[in-house]
């Protein structure tokens, strides 16, 4: 469905993306994965037709997104980061004017606004005017609109951005139904919307693909090297020391609230530290509350690739 | 076809949307309402050798409104969509780049259209009421009407090309308005200047909208401002076309 090929796109000063090449397939739902900057909206905007990569190709349901650009612009529906909206309309009135405007046949324009306001949850507000909308409605008739003339593949800025927790499970939910008619590329610099929804998953970081693979591989491979946590009152002990000295400890970060401490540590692949992690804290008399292995997350994985700050 | 339509549906749509449209509406119609009261009390006063058309259409009153209003009605065509990013979902719609740029030019152009159309009821009251002939023709009509035609189209691709430049409206109304004004004045150089060479001053007069109105208005059809206005007019659009292919994504 989306072929790409060694795509670079170079603005004045940075080059936002380097030598990318990966494919999606018909149905599958892509996860792209990055801090921000990485260059997700580059990729995507190139993909969408919106500009031409510096160097590279990509194609788009057989189209070539640059030579052949119309025809593949009319088999994508693209939602861009923000969505940026015409205020002065009332949403349907701008459903049919994306829908025509995308070439859906004049006697289906009525069924297919009707359809997708009613798929997204806009019946509520079609009338009103997009200036009054909240950010979470703005979100539904940016998706309303990339899916109006019925496109084969979804392209999908940062979907969750901006709504709260309840919106984003309603989002997430929507995109997984959609999934089983579409093809969907999503990106998000969130971790466990990828873990979640997508069925692969291609991690970008400073323009370059850093891993692709199905979120399960992912996690398999740092599975073994999950963490531990602790929480225990040390006493007049700093317990960062302590804990360090444990072999199979890598490294160890703590976070202090009261009297009580937790220790988050990163242990080394197959190793299980929590027996000696006891005996240290009997040994020292520390009141222990909480000892456990962490199932390994995506995120794990992220830091582990990106050795970056993650923000979620 | 239907595209281009449906685009430019949304264009003519997003003016009456917007409040500035009505301001720049309320104001045109006052200052050509206080203009051809002006001029009728004016002529009502003497003898005059020129018809109320003629008047009308020959004044600093009209010529200070009509140079004011294509900035204020071309700043936001591009300008805005650049601003709200709206241009980012435009074009990923399969939409051609001309289509695009041919919606705002015409949108612009049935707007201030719309601007002039009470002006013609002026002078239908004037001939209900008081049984005379406003204009020397109905050939004056036709020419005076045509020149604000000619004119408007060539000043509204100025400032669909000034607001393609930047996402900054107020510096897109600046820009224009400075263009504009300089081609009204460039017009004027051959009135104040008497020294200019005589080949000089046929090329200024090819800018001099003032005297191309003062022929017009009085019904003598001149094929050289149709020509000059309307090439000029796709020389705009054309360059107006190239700016924005460069300058879409480089927001
Ligand atoms: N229009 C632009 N002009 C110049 N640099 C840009 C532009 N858009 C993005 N960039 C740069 O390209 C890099 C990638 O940006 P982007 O693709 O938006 O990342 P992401 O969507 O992953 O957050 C960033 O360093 C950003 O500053
Ligand atoms: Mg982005």
């Amino acid at each position: 469905m989306i072929k790409v090929e060694n795509l670079t796109k170079r603005y004045a000063g940075t080059t936002a993306i380097r030598d990318l090449s990966f494919e999606v397939g018909q149905g599958e739902i892509m996860g792209f994965l990055g801090p921000n900057g990485a260059g997700k909206s580059t990729t995507m905007r190139i993909l969408a037709g919106f500009m031409p990569p510096t160097s590279g190709r990509a194609s788009v349901a057989g189209f070539d997104v640059f030579s052949q650009s119309l025809q593949a612009r009319a088999h994508l529906g693209y939602m861009p980061e923000n969505v940026p909206l015409y205020n002065d309309m009332r949403v349907t009135e701008y459903l049919n004017y994306r829908a025509a405007l995308k070439g859906v046949p004049h006697r289906r324009v009525k069924e297919r606004v009707g359809d997708v306001q009613e798929l997204c949850g806009l019946k509520d507000v079609e009338k009103r005017l997009i200036a009054t909308l909240s950010k979470g409605y703005r979100q539904r008739v940016g998706l309303a609109d990339a899916l109006v003339a019925e496109p084969d593949l979804l392209i999908l800025d940062e979907p969750t951005i901006g709504l709260d927790p309840n919106q984003i499970r309603q989002v997430r939910e929507l995109i997984k139904n959609l999934g089983k008619q579409h093809t969907i590329l999503l990106s998000t610099h969130i971790l466990p919307e990828v873990e979640m929804t997508c069925s692969r998953v291609i991690i970008v970081h400073k323009g370059r693909i850093e891993a692709c693979d199905t979120p399960e591989n992912l996690l398999g491979q740092i599975r073994q090297a999950g963490g531990v946590v602790v929480e225990a009152k040390t006493g007049s002990d700093n317990g960062v020391e302590e804990l360090k000295k444990i072999s199979g400890v890598r490294d160890v970060s703590s976070d202090v609230a009261g009297d009580w401490k937790t220790f988050s540590l990163r242990v080394e692949s197959g190793v299980d530290v929590r027996e000696e992690i006891y005996r240290l804290a009997t040994a020292r008399h520390w009141t222990l509350r909480e000892l456990s292995q962490r199932r390994a997350t995506l995120e794990d994985v992220f830091v582990e690739i990106t050795h970056t700050e993650v923000s979620a | 076809m239907r595209k281009f339509f449906t685009l430019l549906g949304r264009e003519v749509r997003s003016y009456f949307y917007s409040p500035i449209a009505y301001i720049v509406l309320v104001f045109f119609l006052l200052v050509c309402g206080v203009n051809f009261y002006f001029q009728i009390t004016y002529m009502n006063q003497r003898p005059m050798a020129y018809t109320v058309e003629e008047a009308f259409f020959n004044n600093v009153f009209f010529w200070f409104a009509f140079v004011l209003i294509f900035p204020l009605i071309t700043m936001r065509v591009f300008a805005e969509e650049f601003k709200l990013g709206t241009i980012e979902p435009l074009l990923t719609a399969p939409v051609r780049d001309w289509q695009v740029v041919l919606s705002k030019f015409f949108g612009a152009l049935i707007f201030y259209l719309v601007l002039w159309a009470p002006t013609a009821l002026y002078f239908l009251f004037f001939e209900r009421v008081t049984h005379q002939t406003a204009a020397g023709s109905w050939g004056a009509y036709w020419g005076s009407y045509l020149l604000l035609l000619l004119l408007g189209s060539f000043y509204i691709s100025i400032g669909c090309f000034a607001s393609v430049l930047t996402k900054n409206q107020i510096i897109a109304a600046i820009i224009s308005f400075a263009v504009i004004t300089m081609l009204f004045f460039l017009g004027l150089i051959q009135f104040i200047m008497l020294d200019v060479s005589s080949s000089m001053r046929d090329v200024l007069g090819y800018f001099s909208a003032i005297e191309h109105m003062g022929t017009l208005s009085r019904g003598i059809i001149d094929t050289r401002p149709i020509v000059f206005y309307t090439s000029m007019t796709i020389v705009m659009l054309v360059l107006t076309h190239q700016a924005f292919q460069t300058r879409k994504w480089r927001l």
